[in-house]
Formats: structure tokens, C-alpha cells, sequence
């Protein structure tokens, strides 16, 4: 069995997790919650497991470093964050409705991962720039980061449906959870993100100073994560100081996470010192 | 402070803050999408006589030193500073009260209180109570009451700070930047194998600045995976003051040098230009290319020759292999002996083509409809002559940066305000036990100044807690 393998496995536990808990959403039952509940666990356990399994292998080719250095790695990285959290807040919220906007998005990854064309599963080795004691800490700092302003996400998604169609009881829409706890939510990952995002960017400039001498070059996906970090700081101001509470937040945050993705993703077809992540 | 100073008015607005982070997110975006620091020539190229006169006005090519971003940098700076000092003095007061005063009136106006009755007396619960007050909560205060006792406890004050810390770290990376700019220099020295400079170029004015020390390459090392990725750039170097050695160290990317403040990374390399010409040391005949059409995923071998087009298979249009470069360059980095060529395509413009021997997957990143490569190839067969007695000279960033230890300060001090200011609040909990004939009825109200919701968790916690005390006998 190889990581590739169980990987894949990974990816069919999401996708059952996801299924499951939008049907113990839909059809108001625990029993598919439950099952979604147990998916979503050893989804978790076994993409622990394959990282673990890729680290080693890349260690017996040779290459020997954390599979954190190209974008199948980073996309496997960024399923089990998004599982953890979301399992964090299942436990704590006690609410396994977010579950049904949540763990789509750790699907979405690890499918991405294992069946697109441009994303390949090869272990590759490191280029020089990579070969560093920071990228562990800064690439696992980033993805906390994105992973909670997933989550906000999804939230903020569950917000807007929630509040549009307040005036009809729709048994559907009243069964998710009340617009407090939503925004709430939405804040407390927001605020998670941020700290964890500040972080990855700190180690990033951190990083690059050691290996090119300036610790910050306004680089593409260097200025693109600072775009991210504006946009949530403004959200946070207006939040703790304007008092704005509610749709306007949701919209700020889904504003955030469609900058999250463009760090991410659209950053690669930009020219910059990042080009690495897209191979 | 409540001051009518107009200027102290404007930038005492938080709408000032949300328009400035706004306008520096949008208009970042400009520098992430037109190539910054190009050559002029290549901007004239792509946006024609009009824009490129407008762009060139506004700094739009270098935008992020442009005055008019700067100007937003500095607003915002001074609308930190100003905000700050406008609440701290409210806060310190808060922070610092002359007397603590708990005022029970916060605690009645809660919407959720915990409430659970205790089979035993108030005067038996008192000193149980306020222990576990004193151990979770610290400062407390006793009060008795006509029908029992109330214990008021609280924590964490001082983190209504936080913000102020997150505040404070942001102008020190800003005042970090600016001691950079100001005190430091970033240059660049381009050093063949056993010469040494006591000079290096300064990358913004071009001007030679001299280190007050020598640095000398012993030699230049590269190795590359068997992926043809590259592994390893490696100088050997040496610092000499009057001629005399005075440090060595083998230099990789990730592992500067780092003397007397100066800092020298290794940044690139290249080959020295060979003595005769290699036009034709390579024979023509051998150079074969794989195309890798992406729709069908085949892979078609072709033979080619310099100047002759080629068909490419599935209609795919034609390849004209134009030279054979020992040296080449890509972004202004060499990487090494390389085919240079001119993809056409059948509809579209054509498109010129760079194939590394050391690369062979190089002509994905152009994301094409196919991909050429000279994967099988023997790089030997391209350069049979120079393969042994080819020089290299290394590339170094030698830089200054008498800021970074502000700056490495501030995100040290940011990281701490931003969780401080996230995950920590000044909580206070009020807990009132009154007699009901021989039991006491109990109820517990918290108040934070974050976190609500966290706030009422923890008081649910807090009562399940003290239900379970039983006091003394």
C-alpha cells in the first residue's frame, strides 16, 4: 500500500462525510449525522496516515523531506486541516450542520488532488530555495489559516441562506443553526485564521530573508497573502469597532476566502519566486 | 482625549481605517498582475505609447515605492497611531482603576444565568466558593448580603491591552522598513571561480559601493537530481581583510554568510563565456525532441535541424529549431546550455520556445498545447568540447539591513497582541448564593469583554463545578 493509495481513500471518506452530512441536514436524521461523523474521523486518521506514509516514502527514494512541497502535498495538507478544525467544531459547537458546508470543501481538495491533470502525485525532490527548517512551520501555519477561512466560509454561506429565507419556515432552512451562533462562528474562525495566517506570513518573510536576503519582495504571492490579510483586518475593525455584525460579515468573509483562493491558487499563473507551488 | 482638532478628527475615524486597508487590498493587486521593475522596453511593447505614458506616471512599474502608495502606508500608520492614542487613555483607566468596584447591576442585565440549589446552608459553601474563585479567577471580592454572600471574581484585565500591542507591532515593522531603507543597501557581485571584489553593485542606483572587506569565490559548485531539477548551488568563500583570511564558509541558498552586518546569500550563477565560439560543435543530426501533445496525451519523437521546420503531429502547427545556446538565460537566471526555437502554431501567434538540457519538463511551465522536451537526450551530445573546462561564476546578494531586528521584533510582539487580542478577554463572574430555608439557591452570571458566547460556555462549566462542591460539614 502506498500513500497515493490510501489517499484516495481519503478523498472517498470526504466525499461520503459530505454526502452523509448534508443528508442528516436534509432529511433532519442523526443516524446519517452519525455516519458522517465516523467518515469524517477516519478520514482524518488515514490522511494523517498518508502524510505520514509520503514523508517516509520520500525518504526511501532519497529525496527525505515533508510532503509540504508541491501543490498535491499542499492540497492533501489543506484537506486534513480543513478536517481537524472542522471536527474541533463540531465538538465544541456541538452542531453537525456545519458539517454539510464544511467537509464539501475538504472533498473538493483531496479530489482535486488525486484527479486533476495538472496536479501530479509524483514525489518530487526539493529545489534548493525549499530546503529549509522553515517550511514546515511556515506552510503548516498558512494552511491553519486558509482551513479556518474555509470554514468561516462555509459558515458565512449558511448565514446567507439562513437570513434570505428567514420569513418562510422552511423546515430545511430552520434547522440550521440560529444567525447568533453563525456569526459567532464566522468571527472566531476568522479570528483563528488571522493569527495563523499572520504567522505563516511571518515565517514566510522570515524564511526569505535567510535565503534571499530580504524578507519581503511584494512578490505575487507574497502581496497576494497581504491582500488576504487587509481584507480580514478590515472585517475584524468593522466587527469589534463599527459594530458590523451579520450579512455584512458573511460577505466580508466570503470576500476573504475568494482572496485565500487566489493566494492559493491564482497566484501560480502570475510570475514570482512562488512558481514552485504549482507544479 | 476628546480633541476638535480637525486633523486629529479625520484620522481618529475607524471608517478611515476600513477605507485604507480597502484601498491598499485593491490596489495591491495592480503590481501582482503588470510585472514590476521590467524593462521600459517591454512595457512600451505591451500597452502601447498612451498607457504606458499614464502607467509611467503614476509609478504603476514600481508601484509599491510609488508616492501615492506610500502616502496610503503612511495614512495608515498615522491613523494606527492616532486611533491608538485616542483609547488608550480610556483604557489605562479601565486597566489601572484607582479601586476595583464590581458592579452587580452588569450582572442582573445578563439574559443568561446559571441557577441550581445546594442542599446546604450559604455559611457552609462560603469558603469553598471563594477558593475556587481565588484559583480560577485570582482578584475576588466577598460581600455579604442580607440572605447569603456574593463572591465577585474576575481575570485578565490587562489583555484588554492586546489590541494596542497588535497596534504597536505594526509600526515597528513599519519603522523597521524605513531604518532599512534608510541605514542598509542591497546589492550584488558577480564573482568568477578564485577572483575576488571589494565592491559590490547597488541593485537600486546601479552605483558601485565599496565593503571595507574581500570576499573571494574559491569555487562554484552545482548539482542537480537525476530528475535534472537542480539540488544544490554551493560556493566556497572567503572573507579577507588586508589580505588576510579571515572567515570561510561554503555557501548554499537557505545558508548565507553572514560578516560584520553584512549579509551574502547565494542568489545565482552562471558559465563563463568559452573562448571560441561552440556554434557548430554539436552535430546537427542528432538532436531529437519529444512532443507531448496534452489532448491525447502521445508522445511523438521528431529529429530536428537547425533552421528546418518541423510537423508536429495532430495538426498542432510547426517547430523551427533556431540556435543552440551553451549559456542561456531565463529571468535573469543562467541556466545553462539550452535549444532556443519558434513553436507556430495553426491558428494564433507564434511563440518562442526554450528547451534546457539540464530541464527536461521546462516547457511545461508554458503551459501549452504541447509540450516539447529533450528529456532523452545526452546533454554531452550538444557540448562534447567543454564539458570539463567550463568556468563558473557565482551570483551573490550581499546585503545590509541594520532593521531587520525591529522588524523581527514587531512580528514577534504581533503574534503575541494577535492572540492576546483574539483568545484571551477580561472576564468577571459574579456568583450569589442566597438562603431558601436550609438549602441555598445558587446563581452564576459571567461577563467578558470578547467572546460571548465563549464567556457563557465557560460560566455553564464554572456552575457545573460549584454544584458539585459540597463545602463544609
Amino acid at each position: 500500500m502506498n500513500s497515493s493509495q490510501l489517499l484516495s481513500f481519503v478523498t472517498f471518506a470526504y466525499g461520503f462525510a459530505a454526502t452523509f452530512y448534508v443528508a442528516a441536514w436534509v432529511f433532519k436524521k442523526t443516524m446519517p449525522a452519525r455516519l458522517a461523523r465516523w467518515a469524517a474521523i477516519i478520514g482524518v486518521v488515514v490522511n494523517v496516515a498518508g502524510f505520514m506514509l509520503r514523508w517516509k516514502e520520500s525518504y526511501d527514494i532519497g529525496y527525505g523531506h515533508a510532503p509540504l512541497s508541491n501543490m498535491y502535498e499542499s492540497l492533501v495538507f489543506f484537506a486534513l486541516t480543513i478536517g481537524i478544525l472542522y471536527l474541533f467544531v463540531e465538538t465544541r459547537y456541538k452542531t453537525h450542520i456545519v458539517g454539510a458546508f464544511a467537509t464539501p470543501i475538504a472533498f473538493l481538495a483531496m479530489a482535486y488532488a488525486s484527479l486533476s491533470p495538472n496536479v501530479s502525485d509524483k514525489i518530487q525532490p526539493l529545489i534548493p530555495a525549499l530546503k529549509s527548517n522553515w517550511l514546515i512551520a511556515h506552510v503548516v501555519t498558512c494552511f491553519f489559516g486558509y482551513s479556518a477561512f474555509a470554514v468561516a466560509f462555509g459558515v458565512s454561506i449558511m448565514y446567507l441562506i439562513k437570513s434570505w429565507a428567514s420569513e418562510k419556515e422552511n423546515g430545511l432552512l430552520a434547522r440550521l443553526p440560529g444567525l447568533k451562533m453563525l456569526d459567532e462562528l464566522t468571527h472566531q474562525m476568522v479570528m483563528f485564521g488571522f493569527l495563523f495566517l499572520s504567522i505563516g506570513i511571518i515565517t514566510g518573510a522570515v524564511w526569505a530573508n535567510s535565503a534571499w536576503g530580504t524578507y519581503w519582495s511584494w512578490d505575487p504571492k507574497e502581496t497576494w497573502s497581504l491582500i488576504t490579510w487587509f481584507v480580514y483586518a478590515t472585517l475584524l475593525h468593522a466587527r469589534m469597532m463599527r459594530g458590523w455584525y451579520g450579512k455584512k460579515i458573511a460577505y466580508l468573509s466570503i470576500i476573504g476566502f475568494a482572496a485565500v483562493l487566489f493566494t492559493y491558487f491564482g497566484v501560480n499563473y502570475l510570475p514570482g519566486l512562488h512558481s514552485y507551488g504549482s507544479v | 482625549m476628546k480633541s476638535t482638532n480637525p486633523v486629529w478628527k479625520f484620522f481618529v475615524s475607524v471608517k478611515l481605517t476600513v477605507f485604507l486597508l480597502l484601498s491598499l487590498a485593491a490596489t495591491s493587486i495592480i503590481g501582482t498582475v503588470i510585472p514590476q521593475n521590467a524593462d521600459p522596453e517591454v512595457y512600451f511593447h505591451k500597452f502601447g505609447p498612451f498607457l504606458f505614458r499614464l502607467f509611467d506616471v503614476l509609478g504603476i512599474f514600481d508601484m509599491y515605492q510609488a508616492w501615492w502608495f506610500q502616502l496610503l502606508l503612511l495614512l495608515l500608520v498615522a491613523n494606527i497611531v492616532v486611533c491608538s492614542i485616542d483609547r488608550l487613555s480610556a483604557t489605562w483607566k479601565l486597566i489601572f482603576p484607582r479601586n476595583l468596584v464590581f458592579k452587580p447591576a452588569r450582572f442582573e442585565k445578563l439574559e443568561k444565568k446559571e441557577r441550581f440549589s445546594v442542599k446546604r446552608p450559604p455559611d457552609a459553601l462560603e469558603a469553598a466558593y471563594t477558593a475556587f474563585a481565588a484559583k480560577k479567577f485570582g482578584r475576588r471580592q466577598i460581600d455579604k448580603t442580607e440572605k447569603g454572600f456574593v463572591v465577585f471574581a474576575e481575570k485578565w484585565r490587562w489583555t484588554r491591552l492586546g489590541v494596542y500591542i497588535v497596534h504597536l507591532s505594526v509600526i515597528l515593522l513599519i519603522v523597521g522598513a524605513i531604518i532599512g531603507s534608510l541605514f542598509g543597501f542591497k546589492g550584488f557581485a558577480n564573482i568568477p571561480e578564485g577572483e575576488s571584489v571589494d565592491h559590490v553593485r547597488l541593485r537600486d542606483s546601479g552605483r558601485m559601493l565599496p565593503l571595507g572587506f574581500t570576499i573571494r569565490c574559491e569555487d562554484f559548485s552545482i548539482s542537480f537530481y537525476d530528475t535534472g531539477a537542480p539540488k544544490e548551488f554551493r560556493s566556497s568563500l572567503t572573507i579577507l581583510e588586508n589580505d588576510q583570511a579571515v572567515v570561510k564558509k561554503d555557501i548554499i541558498v537557505n545558508d548565507p554568510l553572514r560578516y560584520r552586518g553584512i549579509s551574502i546569500f547565494q542568489a545565482s550563477y552562471g558559465e563563463m563565456a568559452p573562448e571560441k565560439k561552440p556554434d557548430h560543435d554539436f552535430s546537427a543530426e542528432n538532436i531529437q525532441l519529444n512532443f507531448t501533445v496534452k489532448a491525447s496525451g502521445m508522445v511523438y519523437k521528431r529529429k530536428v535541424e537547425i533552421g528546418k521546420p518541423v510537423d508536429i503531429p495532430e495538426g498542432h502547427g510547426m517547430f523551427t529549431l533556431m540556435e543552440f545556446n551553451p549559456s542561456a538565460e531565463f529571468r535573469r537566471q543562467n541556466i545553462g546550455a539550452a535549444l532556443f526555437g519558434v513553436l507556430s502554431p495553426l491558428q494564433g501567434e507564434p511563440v518562442e520556445v526554450l528547451l534546457p538540457l539540464h530541464f527536461p519538463n521546462f516547457d511545461k511551465m508554458r503551459r501549452g498545447e504541447v509540450v516539447i522536451s529533450v528529456a532523452d537526450q545526452e546533454a554531452e551530445t550538444f557540448s562534447p568540447a567543454q564539458k570539463d573546462d567550463v568556468r563558473y561564476y557565482t551570483g551573490l546578494e550581499v546585503n545590509k539591513d541594520p532593521g531587520v531586528w525591529v522588524v523581527y521584533s514587531g512580528f514577534i510582539i504581533m503574534i503575541a497582541g494577535c492572540f492576546i487580542t483574539f483568545f484571551m478577554s477580561h472576564q468577571q463572574i459574579c456568583i450569589e448564593v442566597s438562603r431558601k430555608g436550609d438549602n441555598s439557591d445558587v446563581r452564576v452570571m459571567g461577563i467578558a469583554n470578547k467572546n460571548t458566547m465563549g464567556m457563557q460556555r465557560k460560566v455553564e462549566k464554572i456552575a457545573g463545578h460549584l454544584a458539585k462542591l459540597r463545602g463544609n460539614p
